[in-house]
Parts: structure tokens; C-alpha cells; sequence
């Protein structure tokens, strides 16, 4: 919930047309750190659940 | 100079059945190997030919005999599990407890990437199809090297070497090589030591597991230098350098790097154009010591007490590689990976995270780190094991791999199609198309068949008929192209090669 409302308040920053540019740094990093969100958001949705139970049972035969 | 040498690559999968952690490795992974080759047409799945195979024989010159060799060092007796050759002329079987899929040999590291991916496909199918078979459980597999519990299992590379290069000179110079690639051949590991009870990153999944600096073994006491010596080719001419320290790549940039650079280097031993004075004073410490620092900044030493970081060794050979080519010329592949690994170098150099675009290790713990950042996790936590086990997994839809791809986050370096075509096909320039195309048209009439011979089961023959095919540069398309257009049949083929 809070990371939508996040991303719509970067929109509407960018819509403002009197940018200074402290503000478009500002905006950047807001832009990295929304791309890094939703780049977990998506690998949180195909991650295993119960990620302790699922590594703990992960065990291998050694190979070569 | 060139890349250009006949080379190809074997992985191990680790495995595992949905909800069964107790589940029979052997038989899931010849469920896998099995259900691949029934849907395929492989019905009469041509068997391994393991005649001319030794896996005792060592480079140094001399035999380990059997009754002392471990069991599990006996890769050449047929223990029932499956074991078939694939229309692209790779071979597709069960070791130990994983299912394996051998590239068919390839004459560049481009193509290496090309087998290699398809190899990936090829799994992800017939583990799918083992997940089909009446009351099975979903199977799944991973491209990696360890279980995080003490268990690892290999990823191996293969390059033709001339005999005549004194082995001495081939340790000499690719132990510093080897201890030091991983900083662009690392796939990233979360958890330190053989078991991982240490709770931290490191850049390799097969360093902890490196216990000595040369031998012959690949499943205990695991040596930077394997001295396997079967060349699979004529002895008297060719060994095989059977690598068995590097990680399995997802990352296609990594796979082509490791292939591409290692080549140069053997180039560069057989011409005898490396100086020395790279001997490191405790290769297997510096090797782990490297492993443990993503940083990249720590030195290890060397024999003659200076002290080096991992950037500079490679530094050195790129280097020399560079002088190499200027001296002896090369060709396009072979200038697209000196600059790709300059390039690399001078990246990570700067900053590793530079480079999650291109490597294993960096893009991995790039995710790891916004985990981090986002959750507040320390290394211990069970997420970040999930996602370093998870960005492995075959499956497109599961893999974080895959799904950084298909985010446009990782570079690639091949195309889907050309990926898509060696799942059948076999390479055009090397035996392996005489191979893969023998199963192709005449999978029937195919008794066995090895990287050395193909054998037939004729009809109006008594006996099963061995094509030997002990010149890994022979039986290419452009050698046999033309004789598979005009033989109808297999016993066509076959007297019209024994009849030359």
C-alpha cells in the first residue's frame, strides 16, 4: 500500500513543470529505489513459500 | 591466436521432487533423462559407449588402480542408470545422483554458449516431463553447484590441448588463472565453508569445495588442477584439459568469458609466451581468500612474497593475451573477448556493481542486497538462501535468473532462435554433427555411440559395426554433409564410409 502511494506521488512530482535540479537528483534516486521495489515485488511473487522449510529441504547427493 | 579450439561443457543439475525431500535422487534424475528421451523419439535410447573411456588414467603419466580408486570415481561402468545421446550430438545420462547434459563438442566459447543454453532447455523438458508421469511429484531442477549442506557437484569444461605441452608448464601457468577467474566466472553463493555454516556472500559456488591444487579426483579432495586424461581423440596427439573448478554459469556473458579467456590462456601455455612469476605461495587459501571478498580488494600472496589482488592477476594475463595477439594476429571472437574481459576487468574495478548486468555473482548479490536493504535480513536468513537457490532454477517462470532477463537487468549475448535450433541440432564443424546426425536420421540402427565412435546395429550383420571417430575435427558438415543427403539408409551410410 505505502509503495503505491509512493509511486503516485513521484508522478505526479514529475508533472510539476518547474523542476530545480536538486529536485530531479532527488527524483532520480526515487526513480532507482521504485525500480528496486518493484523488482522485489515481482520476485517476492515467484519466490517458494516457506523459504526456511524449502532451503532446509534442499539437500543434495555430491556429485563431481 | 584465437579462442578457436575444440572445447564443450558438462553439467551436473541439483534436483529436487515438490514435497518429497526424501525422494530417490537416482530415480528422479533417470526419470528426467528418460521421459526426455521417450518424448523425443530416442526410443531406442543409443547407449554410452565406454570402451575407449579412463577415467583413472592420470595426466601425470601414470594409472590409479581400481581396487583403490572410491567407487565414485568409476564413471565409466554402466550402472543401469540412463545414459542416451541427443540428435544434437550432446550426451544426456544420470551421474551419481544428478542428471547431467555434455554439450557436444564446439570449436568456440560462442558456441559453448549456444549448447550450453540449449542444455538448460533440454532439462527444464524432462523434468517437466517427469512431473507428468502417472503419481509423480513435480521435479525441478537447478543449474548450481551446492546444496549449501556440505554437498557440491560440478560444472566442468573441456579443451582440447596438444599432447606435446609439458603438463608442469600447464599447472604453472593456469593455477594463478584459475584461482582468480572467478571474479568474472563466480555464480554467488550465500554462506562461507563446505557446509556454509559461515553466514556471508561469496563470489564462487565451487571454491569452498577446492581442498588441494592438483589431482586426480573430482568427487573428493577436489584439486584446482584435475589430471583426468582421457582425451576422447588420439592420445598420441591430443589430451583433453578437464576443468572441474569453475561454477554453473546462467549468465551467458560468464559462460562465454570462461571459455573465451581460458582458451587464450592454453593458446598462450602451448606457444610458450608466458613469463612466470605469478606462482601463488598458497593457491587453495588464496582461492577461498578471493571467494570471501566481493570487494575485490583484498591481496593473496605470491611464491616470491609480493602480493596481489585477484583484478591484477587477471590483469597480468589479459595483458600478456593483448601482447599475444599483437604479435601473432587473431580473428573477430577472439578481439570480442579480449575486449569483453577488459572490459569486465576495468568494471569491476571501479565498482563490482557495475557489472550485475553481465555476471552471475554481481547480479545475485545485487538482489541480495535490496533484499537486505528493503527486509533488514542478515545473511543467515532463509530468504536470501531461497533466493540464491531460486536463481538458479531451470524453470522460466520460477527462475530469478529468468526473470531478471526477461526484466532487461541481465545482458544477453546469443538469440533464442540460435538457442532454440541446437536443442536438436548438432554444431556443424566439429565429429559431434557426425554424431548427432547418425541419431537424427537413423536413431534405430543406433546401438551406442561415445564422443569416439558411433556403433551399428545393422541388419545383415552379425555383429554391432564401430565407426571410430577419434578425430574430434573430422565428420563435419562439410566432411559428411553430403553423404547424409545421399544414404537412405543406415546400412547405405555405412558401407559407403567403410568402402573410402
Amino acid at each position: 500500500m505505502a509503495e503505491q502511494q509512493h509511486k503516485s506521488t513521484r508522478k505526479s512530482d514529475e508533472t510539476t513543470d518547474q523542476v530545480e535540479e536538486t529536485e530531479v537528483d532527488v527524483e532520480r534516486k526515487e526513480k532507482l529505489d521504485d525500480d528496486v521495489d518493484s523488482i522485489l515485488d515481482d520476485i517476492d511473487d515467484v519466490l517458494e513459500e516457506n523459504a526456511e522449510e524449502f532451503v532446509r529441504s534442499f539437500v543434495q547427493k555430491g556429485g563431481q | 591466436m584465437s579462442v578457436r579450439r575444440v572445447q564443450g561443457s558438462e553439467v551436473e543439475y541439483g534436483i529436487a521432487v515438490k514435497g518429497q525431500p526424501h525422494a530417490n535422487p537416482m530415480v528422479a534424475s533417470t526419470h528426467v533423462v528418460n521421459s526426455y528421451a521417450a518424448a523425443h523419439g530416442l526410443t531406442r535410447r543409443a547407449r554410452w559407449d565406454f570402451e575407449e573411456e579412463n577415467p583413472l588414467r592420470d595426466a601425470r603419466g601414470f594409472d590409479l588402480s581400481r581396487e583403490v580408486a572410491d567407487p565414485s570415481q568409476l564413471t565409466d561402468e554402466d550402472l543401469g542408470l540412463a545414459n542416451i545421446i541427443l540428435t544434437n550430438g550432446a550426451r544426456l545420462y544420470v551421474d551419481h545422483a544428478h542428471p547431467e547434459y555434455s554439450s557436444p563438442e564446439v570449436t568456440n566459447p560462442r558456441d559453448v554458449v549456444v549448447w550450453e543454453k540449449a542444455g538448460e532447455h533440454v532439462m527444464r523438458l524432462g523434468a517437466e516431463l517427469a512431473g507428468q508421469l502417472p503419481g509423480a511429484a513435480p521435479v525441478v531442477l537447478y543449474k548450481n553447484n551446492v546444496d549449501n549442506k556440505g554437498a557440491s557437484y560440478g560444472a566442468h569444461e573441456n579443451y582440447l590441448m596438444r599432447r606435446d605441452v609439458p603438463f608442469e608448464a600447464v599447472v604453472e601457468h593456469l593455477t594463478p588463472f584459475f584461482v582468480s577467474r572467478q571474479v568474472f566466472t563466480g555464480a554467488g553463493r550465500v554462506g562461507q565453508m563446505q557446509d556454509g555454516s559461515v553466514h556471508a556472500f561469496q563470489i564462487s559456488q565451487r571454491a569452498d569445495y577446492m581442498e588441494v591444487g592438483v589431482g586426480l579426483e573430482t568427487t573428493l579432495k577436489r584439486p584446482i588442477i584435475n589430471t583426468r586424461d582421457e582425451p576422447h581423440a588420439d592420445p598420441k596427439k591430443y589430451r583433453r584439459l578437464h576443468v572441474i573448478i569453475g561454477d554453473a554459469n546462467c549468465s551467458e556473458t560468464a559462460i562465454y568469458l570462461k571459455h573465451g579467456t581460458t582458451s587464450l590462456v592454453l593458446a598462450m601455455i602451448e606457444a610458450g609466451f608466458l613469463s612466470s612469476g605469478l606462482a601463488l605461495a598458497q593457491p587453495v587459501t588464496a582461492l577461498h581468500d578471493i571467494s570471501h571478498d566481493p570487494s575485490l580488494k583484498d591481496v593473496v600472496e605470491l611464491q616470491d612474497g609480493r602480493t596481489i589482488t585477484a583484478l591484477e592477476l587477471q590483469g597480468e594475463y589479459l595483458r600478456q593475451a593483448q601482447e599475444f595477439v599483437a604479435r601473432e594476429g587473431s580473428d573477430e571472437q577472439t578481439d570480442d573477448v579480449l575486449r569483453r574481459w577488459a572490459d569486465v576487468l576495468e568494471r569491476l574495478a571501479r565498482d563490482p556493481r557495475e557489472c550485475e548486468r553481465d555476471l552471475d555473482w554481481v547480479a545475485k548479490l545485487s538482489l541480495l542486497e535490496s533484499y537486505r536493504d528493503r527486509d533488514g535480513l542478515d545473511w543467515d536468513h532463509a530468504k536470501l538462501h531461497l533466493v540464491d537457490l531460486q536463481y538458479h532454477d531451470v524453470r522460466p517462470e520460477k527462475g530469478l535468473y529468468h526473470q531478471l532477463v526477461r526484466g532487461g537487468r541481465i545482458d544477453r549475448l546469443v538469440t533464442d532462435a540460435e538457442i532454440q535450433a541446437a536443442i536438436t541440432e548438432p554444431p556443424h564443424d566439429t565429429r559431434a554433427y557426425f554424431r548427432g546426425m547418425c541419431l537424427t536420421r537413423f536413431a534405430a540402427d543406433i546401438a551406442a555411440a561415445s564422443w569416439d565412435s558411433v556403433i551399428f546395429d545393422l541388419a545383415g550383420h552379425d555383429s554391432l559395426q564401430r565407426i571410430p571417430t577419434m578425430e574430434p575435427l573430422r565428420g563435419t558438415a562439410e566432411h559428411v554433409g553430403e553423404l547424409f543427403e545421399q544414404c537412405d539408409t543406415a546400412a547405405e551410410l555405412f558401407s559407403t564410409l567403410t568402402r573410402r
